[in-house]
């Protein structure tokens, strides 16, 4: 494809002189009325239908397009007497200031003009921004005398938020615009002002534009009164009042009342530009309530940038509390009867399907698999209701569309927030379910990053045949199970899911044959032929795998024995399976769990998709009947120890302090030698620091030795993966260790010491954060300050890393928003301009590798020689 | 001093494409030049390759995922 290169020359943005808004208006607005008794739009009024039309069944008498298709023209209003511009008045009271009052010269000498001008047309010359010197030059130029006719200059103040006051004298809107006329064109640009594109008297109104009635549509209550718009009533203020301010100019009225009625146009005016500017009140509505003016509809969060174009509200989705159903599909969602009967499938109807959607009809919009609406050929849309349903079934033919319930299988979109990654947007098959809750599976909490301790999340159901296909074969749960981040599962076996396995598939576990047929049952797994003996766990889960699979790898549990006996492990962490039979090693993490599962892995790349959803599906199904045959709970007194092994670990860790005290004694005796590169008390630090770590660690294995995997459910949990890991169990039974602020001992606090209990300059363990106790038996009163210290650290850097990966991922969204890897290959940008000649260099798409790369040689290996070694 | 940039390993391999190249890789992209990525005429490269505006310029590099790769540039100045 050849890129059709297409270049925006350049944006202007200036100000509209009087004549441009004259020349853009399509009718001067006189009268202050809007409709006449008959309910006709008054010409020259504030509805006349020369500004557009909205009813689609007129024509628009500037344009001739359509209600709907005209987009609308603007008015204008000529007003009697000009009105500063609240947007502008800093600017105006800054120009001002810097010009002289008398000449209107910038305050300025000949020779800083030379300058400034000189470096302006430098930086507009390299496109560099020249707010800074325009800046600079305000503060400059606020001179006493002027250098150019020697007039002495007077103060000029602002009087939020649109009088200038010169000396005692307030400006009127004349003399100000009069004054900023007489500033020589020459000067405009070091005032930053464009001549081009703007001239600083613009920023005074002569003429105010009357923006068209599609921006301030009229609504016609059930009562069949009309309601305006906010824009329309304060319009409607600024004409009345323009009027009576020309009459009584005209009849010579006292200077007074004239003054006075200015002064209110011009607050007529300000609040129509914005009505929450600072000094003046805002305007109101008969009820009270503040009017939204222009300011008001675009600025903050319920403006039209942060609510309507940054995003949007959108039809067909719901959004609720999710809960887990671990007997649905991975692909399925759980979707509430109360959001099925509301959110609709639109259905066109066929001869094939006539019948059915004539069912749907006639259940109604109220009975679950009902129908809510019904659209003609034609366009017209109906409501389903009981008391019309008949007349409908009866006119129902091939071409009507029916608006049908959600129902069993249909496809929709899932999501929830924040969507960091494309798993956070999956396609689910519904499956609707009573309660009020969505419900989902276990095994994708990970990519969603969800639990259920009040998480919602939001539901987008497809609207057109083309979308639905698209997202079953793209975005379904399924094809998701392989992360693009690593190339390996994300969506995988977790918690029970894995402690569950291991239970089963351990060396102890065996079950009589009734047993095995309970769990199965229960698992939903096709039975297999009763054999008449017991059978071992291993053998029941090798009914889920593969006939034909052959791998071998270390299971989580692996202790990393100095010398591994391979099958022989005490441990049985060596997994081997041989034609589909687990032969040897535990099923656990790196199984079927998230971001580790093996086997997962293998049965994705080998097998596919749908053979991976079958056996997670019945793989954690498996897990949890038989965690739930063998029972499974956790108390405090997994993480006990004996008497004997607590003494230790107080021996251990008393010596690890001594140690500490001999090391500080030798710092402060002067034998400590210096580590290279470091100073005296970096080296200290870190050997402290090395005493106390090797002494947690020290007192962790003396627990662990304690720890026995048969016996203690926390350690299965640990040593599994499925929670939990070693350091929790030993922190909770034997030490809690160091505790540490910017990665070092806590140093922070008082003067030269962390807390009023300590010495100044004190450096033992105690008194820089190290915890001697266990949690469980309880953290002394300095300790546990100490502990705050560390938690709270690890508090503020997760909300302050937060903020900042959401940041740059916003940067980073946008910047690559519109980049595609095209079917040659090339990454290519939305005008065809190349990124990448080949994807990613190598054209691999890491969410179809091999943990990154095209082909695991290690794996096909050890795959043959299990083959021929048989 | 001066150094000679072109031997230095982190820069890689540059040279200027004749015109029946470029016509032959721009029909392989099925491209104009103008849809190359594109490197400035004062580039120290260019300038030690003496490459001009209007040239191409094949650029061949070690990557991590493929071990070599190959671009192209669009000399602008
Ligand atoms: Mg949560
Ligand atoms: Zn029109
Ligand atoms: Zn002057
Ligand atoms: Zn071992």
């Amino acid at each position: 494809m050849k890129g059709i290169l297409k270049k925006i020359a350049q944006i202007n943005f200036g100000l509209m002189s009087p004549e441009d808004i004259r020349k853009m208006s399509v009718t001067k607005i006189v009268t202050p009325d809007t409709y006449d008794e008959d309910g006709y739009p008054i010409e020259a009024g504030l509805m006349d239908p020369r500004l557009g039309v909205i009813d689609p069944g007129l024509k628009c008498r500037s344009c001739g397009s359509k209600g709907g298709d005209c987009q609308g023209h603007f008015g204008h209003i000529n007003i009697a007497r000009p009105v500063i511009h609240v947007g502008f008045a800093d600017t105006i009271h800054k120009i001002l200031r810097s010009t002289c009052k008398e000449c209107a010269r910038v305050l300025l000498t000949d020779a800083e003009i030379i300058d400034y001008k000189d470096r302006i047309g430098n930086m507009v010359k390299n496109e560099e921004s020249i707010t800074n010197i325009i800046k600079e030059i305000y503060t400059v130029a606020r001179r006493d005398k002027c250098p150019h006719c020697e007039t002495e200059q007077e103060d000029i103040k602002i009087d939020k938020p649109v009088s200038i006051v010169e000396g005692n004298y307030k400006l009127t809107a004349s003399e100000v615009r009069e004054r900023l006329e007489k500033i020589p064109e020459e000067d405009h640009i070091l005032l930053g002002v464009n001549s081009k594109v703007a001239k600083p008297e613009w920023m005074v109104l002569t003429v105010l534009p009357v923006p068209p009635v599609t921006v301030r549509p009229s609504i016609t209550l059930e009562t069949g009164e009309r309601s305006e718009d906010d824009l329309t009533h304060k319009l409607v203020d600024i004409l009345r009042i323009n009027q009576r301010l020309k009459e009584n100019m005209e009849a010579g009225a006292p200077q007074l009342i004239v003054e006075d009625l200015w002064e209110l146009l011009q607050y007529h005016v300000t609040t129509y530009f914005d009505n929450e500017a600072s000094g003046v009140p805002p305007a109101r509505h008969r009820s009270g309530r503040p009017l939204k003016t222009l300011a008001q509809r675009l600025k903050g969060k319920e403006g039209r940038f942060r609510s309507n174009l940054s995003g949007k509200r959108v039809n067909f989705s719901a959004r609720t509390v999710i809960s887990p159903d671990p007997n649905i599909s991975i692909n399925e969602v759980g979707v509430p009867e109360m959001i099925a009967k509301e959110v609709t499938v639109p259905i066109y109807v066929t001869p094939w399907n006539i019948e059915e959607m004539k069912k749907f009809i006639n259940n109604g919009p109220k009975v679950h698999p009902g129908a809510n609406y019904v659209e003609r050929p034609d366009g017209r849309k109906v409501r389903v209701y009981p008391e019309t349903k008949d007349a409908i079934i009866e006119k129902l033919e091939p071409g009507f569309r029916v608006e049908r319930h959600l129902i069993d299988g249909d496809i929709v979109l899932f999501n929830r927030q924040p969507s960091l990654h494309r798993m956070s947007m999956m396609a689910h098959e519904v499956r609707v379910l009573p309660h009020k809750t969505f419900r989902l599976n276990l095994c994708v909490c990970p990519p969603y990053n969800a639990d259920f301790d009040g998480d919602e999340m939001n539901m987008h159901i497809f609207q057109t045949e083309e979308s639905r296909a698209e997202a079953k074969s793209l975005m379904r749960v399924q094809e998701h199970i392989l992360s693009p981040r690593f190339g390996g599962p994300i969506i995988g076996g977790i918690h029970d899911h894995i402690s569950g396995a291991y239970l089963l598939t351990r060396e102890s576990s065996v079950f009589e044959e009734d047993e095995v047929f309970q769990i199965l049952m229960r698992a939903k797994i096709p039975l297999p032929k009763p054999k008449g003996e017991s059978w071992s766990g291993k053998e029941i889960f090798s009914l889920l795998l593969p006939e034909d699979m052959n791998m071998v790898y270390r299971a989580e549990i692996c202790r990393r024995c100095d010398e591994c006996l391979k099958q022989e492990c005490k441990n049985d962490a060596y997994v081997v399976i041989e034609d589909g039979n687990l032969k040897s090693g535990v099923i656990d993490d790196r199984a079927f769990g998230s971001f580790a599962g093996k086997i997962l892995d293998s049965v994705v790349k080998e097998y596919g998709t749908d053979k991976a959803r079958e056996f997670l599906d019945s793989a954690t199904k498996l897990a949890i009947s038989g965690i739930m045959k063998k029972g499974f709970t956790t108390s405090t007194d997994d993480e006990e120890i004996p008497q004997e092994a607590k003494e230790r670990i107080e021996e251990l860790l008393s010596k690890a302090e001594e140690r500490v005290e001999i090391l500080i004694e030798a710092y402060t005796n002067e034998e400590l030698e210096a580590l290279p590169g470091r100073s005296l008390e970096e080296t200290l630090e870190m050997k402290i620091m090395q005493v106390l770590g090797e002494a947690r660690d020290k007192s962790g294995e003396l627990a662990e030795k304690y720890f026995d995997i048969n016996k203690n459910h926390a350690v299965v949990m640990a040593l599994t993966g499925a929670r939990g890991s070693m350091l929790n169990l030993t922190q909770i039974a034997a030490c809690v260790g160091q505790q540490s602020v910017r990665g070092g001992r806590i140093e922070r606090g008082y003067s030269e010491r962390t807390l009023p209990h300590f010495k100044k300059g004190e450096l033992g363990a105690k008194a820089r954060g190290f915890v001697h106790s266990s949690y469980k038996t309880g953290l002394d009163p300095l300790e546990f300050f100490f502990h705050a210290m560390g938690g709270r650290e690890g508090l503020v850097d997760t909300a302050i890393r937060t903020a900042q990966s959401g940041y740059m991922q916003r940067r980073l969204v946008n910047a690559l928003q519109d980049l595609s890897v095209r079917p040659d290959g090339t990454v290519r940008d939305n005008r065809g301009v190349i990124i990448q000649t080949m994807y990613g260099e190598d054209k691999v798409d890491p969410a179809k590798s091999d943990y990154g790369k095209v082909v695991d040689i290690d794996r096909v290996i050890d795959e043959i020689r299990i083959k021929s070694g048989k | 001093m001066k150094k000679d940039i072109l031997k230095h390993r982190l820069v890689p391999e540059h040279t200027i494409l004749s015109k029946s190249e470029i016509k032959k890789v721009m029909k392989e992209l099925d491209i104009h030049p103008e849809q190359l990525p594109k490197i400035k005429q004062d580039d120290p490269i260019c300038k030690a390759i003496e490459a001009k505006s209007g040239d191409v310029l094949k650029i061949t590099r070690k990557s991590h995922t493929a071990g070599k790769f190959v671009t192209y540039r669009l000399v602008l100045n």
